[in-house]
């Protein structure tokens, strides 16, 4: 009896209690993109203000057939792709030598985690006028004081330039948290891995890559959620050029709303980017969500 | 299969000694347990077998080979850690052959050594699963037999029942007995639970603080002991020692007076000692006996039942003696004193052990017959 009771004490309805907290939510998210949805349909260009209406499907048509989105969206896979790759396998061999006991180790984890408290336009900036320069940066008197010519990063491989900036500001998170895993890898486990034979590359390879599996998992996860909107490096070092070499999908949203002041265009654009967003999500929960059970 | 042979064993961790100058030998086949209080150096002895610490002085030799340089693997050792370590991404069977995949064995061949060893263990239905989805005891089994596998010349055992619960210790005693029979290999044995030692060993290893207090047959440092130490480790309740003080020394045996003037005779060698010296008296709880007050005569020590424990099958009882020493007798379980109630406690001197003040015992005058029976092989099938 008592029993029962206290089941059906329990079956309380909690929707009133959730309620106000889930409705603020939605607001917060639904108000935004309804609105976003809703200027994709119009006819709003700040510089025209004369032309105003509905539109229909015109904003998604123009940009569809425009090729800038199609390169833009190319360049944002392309610059998401690379980076995580180098963070990823970057951050491994660093979370590696970072746990291995040496004299300054220390001090050499601050400088490998620093990068990532440098705000974003300041470590641009830095990286264009400091290092990759061709006439004051440190890499042109490198090639310089070789007798080779000095490299034109921005002009010459500019795709390749933002994707090292942004790369060396995450891989100090991929360090923090790979390493972090690593030091939760049971000690008895490394030893019968010895006990067994394995050198430092089979254990690596054996033992620790596995280890680290679910961790890599979430370091991919929230890297792309932040990489595919990257801008302020874009924006500081290669403004998206030259022409449309560096223009992703972010930045090519910024031209048509700042730039070119068509607000319709680049709400339309922002919904694509919504759903480019959302295709790339499925696929990384569909292959790495594998790790995450367990 | 193996010989070990330990010569002037050191271990330093900076400035610290933690084994002093260790020198043992362990037969071929031998099961051979070490067994001591924490941190008194016996995982860290048994580590610097297995190769994963480095020898800071000495020899050991393997087979007459001196191995201290060689790296783990190449030693012929397979080791059980206390938490298994086994590879959680990997099958039981990628576990268990996991050795054999480095070594560059072949498949089929890796495939077929790991069927053996699961139907030694009883593993054959768990093969597939990963780690985390089998019992404590199941893990045990794939962690033993993933040393099995490797066929190794020396298995070494850390601490490996000391996870498991008390049901399930017991089986698992019994299969490690039994697997060192069918096996014929030499196993070392780390443990700081005496009844593993004592049921399972050849040979016991009592260490303290980095070094051997006595080695031997169980029974041999059941009856036996060298020292105090000993004889306060080995044997369960724990043995009651007593101030006393040499009354007489003579051929048959040696005379001692407790406190409250109680005489009693053990029959132990006074070489070297006189009257007045201080020693201890060594009691075990199972020699005690209580007697009934119309029994009474003179040697018996009065006291008062402190603590009872029955455990059905037999009774401890915690009394107090001589002005609040305290003595600790095993009876059986029909016992029926109860805290408070007077008791008459009869110390029988022939199964006393006396020891110096330097905690040495004196040696006795006969050996104890059951010392020097041989182990009692396990008959397979025991374990079920």
């Amino acid at each position: 009896m008592a029993l029962f009771r206290r089941e059906t004490q329990r079956r309380v309805n909690t929707l009133p209690l959730v309620a106000p907290s889930v409705g603020v939510l939605l607001i917060w998210m639904i108000i935004p993109l309804v609105m976003t949805i809703w200027f994709s349909l119009q006819n709003y260009n700040l510089i025209v203000p004369t032309i105003r209406g509905f539109a229909g499907l015109d904003n998604y048509a123009y940009l569809l057939d425009d090729p800038a989105l199609w390169t833009a969206m190319i360049n944002t896979l392309v610059l998401v792709g690379s980076v995580l790759a180098i963070t990823v396998v970057f951050g491994t061999l660093f979370a590696v030598l970072l746990n291995q006991d040496f004299w300054g180790v220390g001090a050499a984890r601050l400088f490998i985690i620093a990068p990532f408290f440098v705000m974003p336009t300041v470590s641009a900036l830095i990286w264009k006028n400091m290092l990759m320069h061709p006439v004051n940066g440190l890499f042109a008197w490198i090639t310089r004081s070789l007798g080779l010519p000095p490299v034109d990063w921005f002009a010459d491989v500019p795709m390749l330039s933002v994707i090292i900036i942004v790369a060396w500001q995450w891989i100090p998170f991929a360090t923090l948290i790979l390493l972090t895993a690593l030091q939760s890898l049971d000690e008895e486990q490394k030893e019968a891995a010895r006990m067994d034979g394995a050198g430092p590359l089979s254990m690596f390879y054996f033992i620790i890559l596995p280890h680290l599996g679910r961790s890599i998992t979430v370091v991919i996860m929230i890297e792309t959620i932040f990489l595919l909107t990257i801008f302020a490096e874009i924006f500081v070092t290669t403004s998206g050029g030259p022409g449309l070499a560096t223009t992703n999908l972010a930045f090519f949203i910024y031209i048509r709303a700042l730039l070119e002041f068509d607000v319709g265009g680049a709400s339309a654009g922002g919904v694509i980017a919504i759903i480019l967003a959302n295709i790339v999500a499925i696929f990384l929960v569909r292959s790495v969500a594998r790790n995450l059970d367990a | 299969m193996a010989t070990l042979t330990l010569r002037n064993i050191k271990k330093v961790y900076g400035d610290v000694e933690v084994i002093q100058d260790l020198s043992l030998d362990i037969e071929d086949r031998e099961f051979v347990v070490l067994v001591g209080p924490s941190g008194c150096g016996k995982s860290t002895l048994l580590r610097m077998i297995a190769g994963l610490e480095e020898i800071s002085g000495g020899d050991l030799s393997i087979d007459d080979e001196r191995v201290n340089e060689l790296p783990p693997d190449r030693r012929g050792l397979a080791m059980v850690f206390q938490s298994y370590a086994l590879y959680p991404h990997m099958t039981v069977a990628d576990n268990m052959a996991f050795a054999l995949r480095l070594a560059g064995v072949s498949r089929e061949e890796r495939m077929a050594k790991v069927g053996e060893a699961a139907k030694i263990l009883h593993l054959e239905p768990l093969l597939d699963r990963k780690p985390r989805a089998l019992s404590g005891g199941q893990r045990q089994r794939v962690a033993i037999g993933r040393a099995i596998v490797r066929e190794p010349r020396v298995f070494l055992f850390d601490e490996p029942l000391s996870n498991l619960d008390a049901a399930l210790r017991v089986q698992m005693r019994i299969e490690i007995a039994r697997l060192h029979n069918s096996l014929d290999a030499t196993m070392i044995y780390v443990t700081h639970d005496q009844v593993e030692a004592m049921t399972m060993a050849d040979k016991i290893v009592v260490m303290n603080a980095g070094h051997i207090e006595q080695v031997g047959s169980p029974l041999d440092l059941y009856h036996h002991p060298e020292s105090l130490f000993v004889a306060g480790f080995i044997g369960s309740p724990k043995m009651n020692f007593i101030e006393a003080k040499i009354a007489s020394v003579g051929g048959d045996g040696t005379k001692v007076a407790l406190s409250d003037g109680t005489k009693v005779a053990v029959p132990v060698s006074g070489g070297g000692m006189s009257s007045g010296d201080a020693v201890t008296l060594g009691v075990r709880p199972e020699d005690l006996t209580a007697v009934a007050n119309d029994q009474a005569t003179g040697g018996d020590l009065a006291g008062r039942v402190v603590v009872a424990e029955r455990l059905g099958g037999e009774t401890f009882l915690y009394t107090e003696v001589l002005d609040g020493q305290t003595l600790n007798l095993k009876g059986p379980g029909a016992m029926t004193y109860r805290v408070n109630d007077a008791i008459r406690l009869r110390i029988d001197g022939a199964t006393c052990h006396l020891f110096r003040d330097d905690g040495k015992a004196l040696p006795r005058l006969a050996r104890n017959p059951m010392a020097d029976l041989d182990a009692e092989p396990v008959a397979p099938g025991a374990a079920g």
